[in-house]
């Protein structure tokens, strides 16, 4: 009942698939907006069109414990959308998001989300090395990588309210992100998408490892 | 609302090209393409009208060049604007946080879109 009122404002397509996929079936209940293979033929209007981010990388991605919770009780991880241009307005002294405008990610029971996560869990890209990041204790030179020196924090938030708001939010990094994912997709996000908006930089296995470390430390307390 | 606006702006664009030199159906497909990738990558922080005041800019500590500056864009070099989008700010001696783009564009979509930079600011009009 509680699944069917969260879904009283999305189609009544969106409302059939996830009313039909109950048991926690992947295809049905995430394949209408998330591409869950990885697209034979990549293009920028892919970006305008899709609905939600790519899924087909999810088992490289996400750890398990954040799957299960966020499906429960989504919450914002991009502030501007899955494409922040749909949802931004002119304006002074900037711009700004019609949050309103954000479609609502609906929301499951914890027995479907257990068996989702596992599902996606199998996503694999084969992209991400396992171990390829080797951990250490945050430094100040990650820190200073992901903002100064790199950039990193125009686009991404590395604490609420400070950070661009086109990208995904990595105050929570430590919750929701894989570390090994974070070097891989770091080094090449055009390995995952020839298209996607973050650009690969020249970093140095150095600068690697401590963007990762730094990343993989955010919201690491609130575990 | 807004999309019909900067469609609007866009048809504008186009047609003050228009009026500065016979365009051909090449270079308005080209002019057309590379609106379609400013909006795509650059609004972000260069802002939805161009301005330099997108959405990501709140707390940078230098902020995204103004590409409505038609004085201001007239005053850098073709090659440095070509420059500053393959290989980011820091290569021409700017900011870090513009990122280098040539891991998302081909040469020819970067080629394209200085001159696209031009006609839409009208640098090059008077």
């Amino acid at each position: 009942m509680r699944i069917l009122l969260l879904l009283s404002g999305l189609s009544a397509l969106t409302m059939a698939t996830a009313a039909a996929a109950q048991g926690g079936d992947l295809k049905t209940q995430c394949g209408a907006c998330h591409a869950l293979e990885k697209p034979a033929n990549p293009t920028v209007d892919r970006l305008w069109e899709r609905k939600g981010p790519d899924l087909w990388y999810a088992g490289d991605k996400f750890n398990r414990a954040w799957l299960v919770k966020w499906l429960q009780n989504p919450t914002t991880i991009r502030p501007g959308g899955v494409f922040y241009f749909k949802h931004a307005k002119p304006g002074e002294p900037r711009d700004t998001l019609d949050t309103a405008s954000l479609p609502k990610h609906p929301a499951v029971d914890a027995a479907t989300a257990g068996k989702l996560a596992d599902e996606l869990l199998k996503l694999k890209s084969g992209l991400v090395q396992a171990g390829v990041y080797k951990p250490a204790a945050p430094n100040m030179m990650g820190k200073l990588a992901f903002g100064k020196l790199r950039g990193c924090s125009s686009c991404h938030q590395d604490k609420p309210g400070e950070g661009g708001l086109s990208a995904p939010e990595l105050f929570d990094a430590a919750q929701r992100l894989q570390p090994d994912y974070v070097y891989a997709y770091t080094k090449d996000p055009q390995a995952f998408d020839r298209y996607i908006w973050m650009p690969r930089f020249t970093l140095s296995e150095t600068d690697l490892q401590r963007l990762t470390a730094y990343i993989a430390s955010l919201g690491k307390e609130a575990q | 609302m807004r999309l019909t606006y900067l469609s609007g702006s866009l048809v504008l664009a186009a047609a003050m090209m228009f009026a500065v030199s016979p365009a051909s159906a090449q270079d308005d497909a080209k002019f057309k393409a590379s609106a379609h990738l400013y909006d795509t990558y650059c609004t972000q922080c260069h802002g939805v009208n161009r301005n330099g005041k997108g959405i990501n800019t709140a707390g940078m500590s230098v902020q995204p060049r103004d590409h409505a500056d038609t004085a201001g864009m007239k005053s850098i070099p073709i090659e440095e604007m070509n420059k500053a989008i393959h290989e980011g700010g820091a290569a021409v001696n700017k900011s870090a946080l513009m990122p280098p783009w040539s891991s998302v564009f081909t040469d020819a979509q970067i080629t394209d879109r200085v001159p696209y930079l031009a006609k839409a600011v009208r640098w090059d009009a008077n």
